[in-house]
């Protein structure tokens, strides 16, 4: 790949391609996202809990006037959960679901770098089984010896939304 | 310039004068029509046609220019109205709609209808001018001043029938005191409009002959481009040419009369101004014409009175000539109506809805921060601060004051509604053989924009229902003993936060037997003996309306799931009245706005809900010995003597952990409350208190959630969710069947309260 062609996919931010993600830390794992899906990082503050929903949704905050959702990630992937502390992070994401855009937060550890990843850093996961979801992982990416899982955040949404109503 | 932005404008107004036509239509008595009404049908007419002139639209121009001149002739008294023609103008506007969607999305307008109606409306014209030959009635329904000037009259009359015999009618048009530059411009421009036959004078009197379809109106409106239109006289050549001209220069109705009075024709506003502004000007530049002006023998009126108006053309135009002299007593009566019409344009603007939500939602936010800043300043200490909490004080009724205003905006009246259903309701008698009084009730009471627009479909339903199955044909009517005519009631009337819209029929009456038979073949469970109430609501069962005809009882429930589905999804209710032989009342039940609502703050297990007040009853102080419990885990209250199912918001939430609700002494408080047709009484931890609250969608970014719905931000900044009582109740009838069994425990989901507080 010539450096133009990779220059060009850098600013296009074309999901796939080259393109920078952000990663962070869940149970020293490191995952990624886009960086381009990512709205703003804060720290964890109460939330209003959502009755009748699964216990990974933490419940409703008020960001600016808009009521957004908050996902933990650890529970989500059915790991063990953490107390949250000063250093839990929410990573606030612009996901979409058939061309509407939304913004939900999610809970993790901490959140660790940001990398440039090109298409040679990324496999396809293999089937993998266990505890996570097969859904929400859309590669595995290797830099510097380190695995870096990154995830389709839509498919939180998406899930949440096929998730049918009791 | 670029006429297509104000194309939309012209849409939206071409719509309401449109509708404005309509309901005049059917408002007129055709046996003795209010001239008010039909010079307003004229006008929007008019309106209409100058617009579509104006971009382009010529169909639509053609349309409503054939319905003009019949509405002329009907509104001076020449054509006499009969149910028939007004059913044939209702068509017309119809099709006028037609063509006026068609223009918006970019179609060409259906060029057969426009043939076919225009040929009907030749028709109508034809006939009524062979009636009036053959006698000259008419002049009878004229005024007085006509006949005063009967052989003008009669004169003219025939000359416009030779106008119109020969195709196309000749015009004067006498220019005075118009330079050489302009009269070439104009001769060019009529050389457009028309044949020119001849012309010729001088700068002081100008003489054009022209053959022309186009009415003098129009050719004034054109040139009033060039010169000032008191420069103009346009008089039509007919039969009698100048003895026509003469004479009615004579006649007392058609000259001096007109003089003083505004002139309706929608140019004269400016004409008006024009004219006072020349004044003062163009004799200063063209002193010496004013002597061979005066001299000019046709013009004595607008000569000795200079008034700002503009004189109306000497003579008629074109096939036109009696109605011309109508005109003047017709005048009075349209002038101050123009006025009128004009008033509301000129005191209200056109904003995108858009616009208005976004305002509203800022005052939202700002309703929000207000009740933020008052929370912060409750702990302050009173006599320090004073000024402080005064400042505080005002700005929180001020921005009540402003949020009443601003949801003000979005308020349409039903009349909007309403105004639709004469015509629905007066085609579908005539179909159906049915004679019907359609009465409407509150016309005047406001409901936000959202709403008014949603409830139309289901509405129509409900009128289309009771029109077709509710109200009785007249012989069967009669044979009941009722009035033949049947009464079919529109109310609408605020009641607290919410709007009850009725659709009230002494019709027939549901038919109980006949209803519970077909639920029963349609396998719809219900009880041994059901009540009226709960009968009634069968036919909102989906799939009730679906099953074939059943005689009088038929189509009652066609899509009436959908009108249910609808109204619930408007945030309302739908209730049902009927006796047998009686009649019907369906009353739809809606909140004022979805923006806001009344709330009452409650606790349960440490976090703060919303109820919407307007479904609280009253708010109670539990005892246990109140409590009594059926089998199945059902408790009822005992309130006043009446028992109440009582649901417990731990339960229907799923709310684990925390319970109180109750002390050790067994006492708690308790809100009754109504959801749709069930009252029940709700267990919850504490009130807090009362508060205007903003809706915001949990949709918006995450999905819905049983029992809720929507959220709100308070004044702390926190999150609240509103509570949906009806789902409440159901989800309250779940736990109830679940409860006790091993599943319970695992089910209890997130609540987890302490988790969340740990921030």
């Amino acid at each position: 790949m010539n450096t133009a062609a990779v220059l060009q996919d850098e600013f296009s931010g074309i999901p796939g391609e080259n393109g920078q993600y952000l990663t962070f830390i869940l149970a020293d794992e490191e995952y990624g996202i886009e960086i381009l899906r990512v709205q703003e990082i804060r720290g964890w503050s109460r939330v209003t809990p959502l009755p009748n929903s699964p216990t990974y949704l933490k419940g409703v905050i008020n960001l600016r006037g808009t009521i957004v959702p908050i996902l933990d990630l650890r529970e989500r992937f059915a790991m063990e959960s953490l107390e949250y502390s000063s250093t839990t992070v929410v990573i606030v994401v612009r996901v979409e679901h058939e061309d509407e855009q939304r913004v939900m937060g999610l809970v993790v550890d901490g959140v660790s770098e940001v990398y440039t990843l090109g298409k040679d850093q990324c496999q396809d996961p293999p089937e993998f089984g266990g505890s996570l979801d097969q859904r929400f992982v859309k590669s595995l990416a290797s830099v510097d010896e380190k695995m870096i899982i990154v995830l389709d955040v839509d498919a939180f949404l998406t899930a949440e939304l096929q998730r049918s109503l009791d | 310039m670029d006429l297509s932005e104000f194309s939309d404008t012209f849409f939206e107004e071409a719509d309401e004068l449109l509708v404005e036509i309509e309901s005049h239509l059917l408002d007129i008595d055709p046996d003795d029509p209010d001239p008010e009404q039909l010079n307003a049908i004229f006008r929007a007419a008019h309106s209409i046609k100058g617009g579509a002139g104006t971009f382009g639209f010529t169909v639509l121009q053609e349309t409503t220019h054939v319905l003009e001149n019949l509405l002329d002739d009907a509104r001076k008294g020449n054509l006499s109205l009969n149910s028939r023609i007004v059913d044939q103008f209702l068509e017309a506007k119809d099709m006028l709609k037609d063509q006026l969607d068609a223009y918006r999305n970019g179609t060409a307008p259906d060029q057969e209808a426009f043939e076919a109606l225009c040929q009907a409306l030749q028709r109508i014209a034809e006939e009524n001018r062979a009636g009036a030959d053959a006698a000259p009635a008419p002049a009878a329904a004229e005024p007085p001043a006509q006949e005063s000037a009967a052989g003008a009259g009669f004169e003219l009359f025939d000359g416009a029938s030779a106008d119109a015999d020969d195709g196309t009618p000749r015009l004067q048009v006498r220019l005075r005191e118009v330079g050489e530059a302009d009269r070439t411009l104009i001769i060019e421009e009529l050389g457009n409009l028309g044949e020119i036959l001849d012309s010729g004078g001088d700068e002081a009197c100008f003489d054009i002959q022209l053959a022309t379809e186009e009415s003098p109106d129009n050719l004034e409106a054109v040139l009033c481009f060039v010169i000032d239109a008191e420069q103009l006289e346009i008089t039509p050549l007919g039969g009698g040419e100048d003895e026509a001209t003469a004479a009615q220069e004579a006649s007392a109705p058609a000259e001096p009369e007109p003089e003083p009075e505004p002139e309706p024709a929608p140019a004269e506003p400016e004409a008006a101004a024009e004219v006072a502004g020349s004044e003062s000007s163009e004799p200063a530049g063209e002193a010496g014409e004013s002597p061979a002006e005066s001299a000019a023998p046709e013009q004595p009126a607008a000569q000795d009175t200079p008034v700002a108006e503009e004189p109306k053309p000497a003579a008629p135009p074109q096939a036109a000539a009696p109605k011309e002299a109508a005109k003047a007593p017709a005048k009075p009566a349209a002038a101050p109506k123009a006025g009128k019409a004009g008033a509301p344009e000129t005191s209200s603007i056109r904003v995108a809805v858009d616009k208005v939500d976004q305002v509203i939602n800022l005052v939202g936010e700002l309703i929000i921060t207000q009740s933020m800043l008052n929370e912060t300043v409750n702990g302050l200490e009173g006599v320090v601060n004073s000024d402080l909490l005064n400042g505080i004080n005002l700005l929180q009724r001020n921005a009540r004051d402003l949020q009443d205003a601003v949801m003000s905006i979005r308020m349409l009246p039903m009349d909007y509604v309403f105004s639709r259903f004469p015509r629905l309701v007066r085609d579908l008698a005539g179909k159906l053989g049915k004679e019907i009084n359609l009465v409407t009730e509150g016309e005047s009471t406001e409901l936000d924009k959202g709403l008014t627009e949603r409830i139309i479909d289901p509405l129509t339903h409900l009128v289309r229902n009771s029109l077709d199955h509710g109200l009785e044909s007249p012989e069967a009517r009669a044979r009941a003993g009722k009035p033949r005519e049947g009464k079919l009631v529109l109310s609408a009337q605020h009641q607290g936060g919410n709007i009850l819209i009725e659709v009230r029929d002494d019709g027939a009456g549901l038919n109980r037997e006949k209803i519970l038979e077909k639920a029963r073949a349609n396998g719809i469970p219900m009880s041994d003996n059901p009540s009226d109430d709960e009968v009634w609501q069968l036919i909102f069962a989906p799939g009730f309306s679906t099953a074939e005809q059943v005689s009088d009882l038929s189509g009652r429930g066609v899509g009436m799931d959908v009108v249910k589905r609808n109204i619930q999804s408007m945030g309302g209710h739908v209730e049902i009245m009927s006796k047998q032989g009686q009649g019907t009342t369906t009353r739809i039940v809606l909140p004022l706005t979805l923006a806001i609502l009344d709330g009452m703050l409650i606790k349960v297990a440490g976090e703060i809900y919303i109820l919407p007040v307007s479904s609280i009853i009253e708010s109670l102080q539990l005892r246990s010995e109140h409590l009594s419990s059926l089998p199945g885990n059902v408790q009822m209250l005992k309130v006043r003597g009446e028992y109440y199912p009582v649901i417990s918001v731990y339960d229907a939430m799923g709310l684990r952990g925390l319970a109180s609700e109750t002390d050790e002494g067994g006492r708690g408080t308790a809100v009754m409350v109504q959801a749709g047709n069930i009252k029940y009484v709700m267990l919850v931890d504490e009130l807090l208190g009362q508060q205007q609250v903003v809706v915001k969608n949990l949709e918006a970014n995450y999905r819905r959630i049983p029992g809720v719905s929507a959220a709100t931000i308070l004044g702390d900044g926190n999150v609240a969710l509103i509570l949906d009582m009806p789902d409440l109740y159901r989800l309250g009838q779940e736990a109830r069947v679940r409860r006790g069994g091993p599943s319970d425990a695992a089910r209890a989901p997130s609540a987890s309260t302490e988790e969340a507080e740990q921030a």
